[in-house]
């Protein structure tokens, strides 16, 4: 028999979950608020958003933001996967803990080191900053997350289907290819989603290696923050939480879709 | 040793033996040169074509002018201290707020657990300058919290650009750090235990110090380090919700960057910051490989 939980569970649950979700519901709330005033409740209103329309400088911060998230996130996930393949499956090779300190330590790494680091390989190669060095720059640091959700897929992977396949004539590229990547595909899609939410979000890395003509979307957002609580910024706020949500969502959907249809062909 | 049985590894090490190796020397290198303000190259440099003696002259024009300032000037000491101890009231903050939560949802039924534990993994996908940025509307003077002490008639607080601020920040931005560990140490755990220690006659305070905490150890030390190492380099956090009052170290270095372009300085800041933080990331690195051994 196990008990349920106590009244004091249920307490610090519900403060806990308030403490977390309160400030995002109340951006989201104060986006749709005709009133500038954060304090008084002006009625429903979507201007903020249309206002946004206009805003030539945060559109196009946007558009160089999804495209250096799309670029980095798809570099990382090739370079992620691969470094987590070769720390489940490279054995102990030369250079071993070197190798896997590079790929773990820029996720305890401070950005603002990170950034530094990063601005001056860029100063010393000569590289004219703007859109290719923030990409550079997203892609070494969101590669290691990508790296640990491969990593905790792989080591649970039955080495035997590949070997498997090999026996059955395939070469280990091909065994790789048709049995072991569709195995580890959500990981690797997880690894993609969690590489350009990242990406999205960053904007200490960013502001070290961008020049002039690469503002990313956080970037123009911690330009209008510093100068307070516009309404606009609340609008733009609550649009990036619903693509990270639905984002979210369709992913968990597609994963209890294939969960359920394995479990039914496997009936 | 041998060589690597997987080609995997080639592209990976290349990339960040470039892009992540290789900048760290040369931060290391700076933090060494002298000032020359606002433009690079900065004194000494390698001159490749003398060859050998190049490479000589540069060690020796290598000196400590910067970590000397650093000792000397009381501003970057007293940022580094504040930033420990933000740092450290921040993880025991959460540790508090953790604990109760992860605990009631270990006691929870599996499905409202799932549910839970997405909830607590979600803020960790939305970002980060948005939930530092809602704070500012609530802590703000004519902010939420001071409309809501006025309805109960109570004085109104000025907590937006103080230390508190910053503290509240801190604890809410890494609180899902804290949680994931506890809970999955909590979750683990034998419920049995407890019913034995209840049949014996135990009370529930008792057998939650002598069963359920040293149990849960593990999950306190991961959750502390795991909010603590990323708290001691925070900018986003003083910056959006401290004064100037509010030093922490993470913002020096951007100061120094950005505001006064005094590169050299900046880097010796950094540096130092990575030599503190290298102890307890080697600490929650054993800590893992240990977990990882024992849950084989």
């Amino acid at each position: 028999m196990k008990r349920g939980p106590s009244w004091f569970n249920l307490v610090s649950i519900t403060l806990g979950f308030a403490f977390l979700y309160l400030p995002i519901v109340l951006l989201v709330v104060w986006s749709f608020n005709a009133s500038k005033l954060v304090t008084v409740w002006g009625g429903f209103s979507t201007k903020w958003y249309a206002a946004l329309l206009q805003d030539e400088q945060l559109l196009s911060a946007a558009w160089v933001t999804v495209r250096v998230g799309l670029v980095s996130a798809t570099l990382a996930t090739v370079l992620g996967a691969l470094a987590a393949v070769a720390l489940v499956r490279g054995g102990r090779f030369r250079g071993r803990t070197m190798f896997s300190g590079m790929v773990y330590a820029p996720l305890v790494m401070p950005e603002v080191i990170m950034g530094l680091a990063l601005l001056l390989l860029f100063v010393a190669l000569r590289f004219d900053r703007g859109f290719w060095t923030v990409m550079l720059a997203h892609t070494t640091f969101t590669l290691s997350y990508v790296a640990v959700v491969v990593h905790s897929r792989l080591v649970t992977f039955d080495r035997s289907l590949e070997e498997a396949a090999q026996d059955l004539g395939c070469t280990p590229g091909q065994a790789f290819m048709k049995v072991t990547l569709p195995n580890i595909f959500p990981a690797v899609l997880a690894g993609w989603m969690l590489a350009f939410t990242l990406s999205l979000d960053d904007l200490v890395i960013a502001s070290f290696t961008s020049g002039p003509g690469a503002t990313t979307l956080p970037m123009r957002i911690y330009s209008q923050v510093r100068l307070g609580v516009t309404p606009e910024i609340n609008a733009v706020c609550t649009l990036l939480i619903a693509v990270v949500a639905t984002g979210i969502i369709i992913y968990s959907l597609t994963q209890k879709w294939r969960t359920g249809a394995a479990a039914r062909a496997a009936a | 040793m041998n060589r690597p049985r997987s080609r995997a590894v080639i592209l990976p090490a290349l990339w960040l033996g470039v892009l992540f190796a290789f900048p760290f020397l040369l931060v290391l290198k700076l933090s060494l040169s002298d000032t020359a303000l606002a433009i690079p190259p900065y004194a000494p440099q390698i001159v490749w074509t003398d060859g050998l003696d190049g490479l000589k002259r540069f060690v020796a024009g290598l000196d400590f002018e910067m970590y000397a300032r650093l000792t000397s000037d009381r501003l970057y000491f007293d940022a580094y201290v504040s930033s420990l101890k933000f740092a450290a009231t921040g993880t025991i903050l959460a540790l508090l707020v953790g604990y109760p939560m992860a605990y009631g949802m270990a006691r929870c039924r599996p499905g409202v657990r799932d549910i839970l534990l997405m909830l607590v993994i979600l803020p960790f996908w939305t970002s980060f300058l948005i939930r530092v940025y809602a704070w500012v509307g609530i802590l703000k003077p004519a902010g939420l919290l001071n409309a809501f002490l006025g309805l109960l008639g109570l004085d109104p607080v000025t907590l937006l650009y103080t230390p508190t601020a910053v503290q509240i920040g801190l604890v809410y931005s890494y609180l899902p750090f804290m949680v994931l560990p506890l809970y999955a140490a909590l979750e683990r755990m034998d419920h049995t235990l407890l019913e034995a220690a209840a049949d014996l006659g135990s009370p529930p305070w008792k057998s939650f110090w002598q069963i359920t905490w040293p149990l849960s150890i593990p999950g306190v030390v991961a959750g502390c380090l795991l909010c603590f190492i990323p708290m001691v380099g925070e900018f986003v956090i003083p910056d959006l919700l401290g004064g100037p009052g509010s030093l922490m170290i993470g913002r020096s270095i951007w100061m120094e960057f950005f505001a006064n372009r005094d590169w050299p300085f900046a880097s010796a800041v950094a540096i130092i910051l990575l030599i503190t933080l290298v102890v307890p990331i080697v600490l929650y690195q054993r800590q893992q490989a240990r977990a990882l051994e024992a849950g084989r």
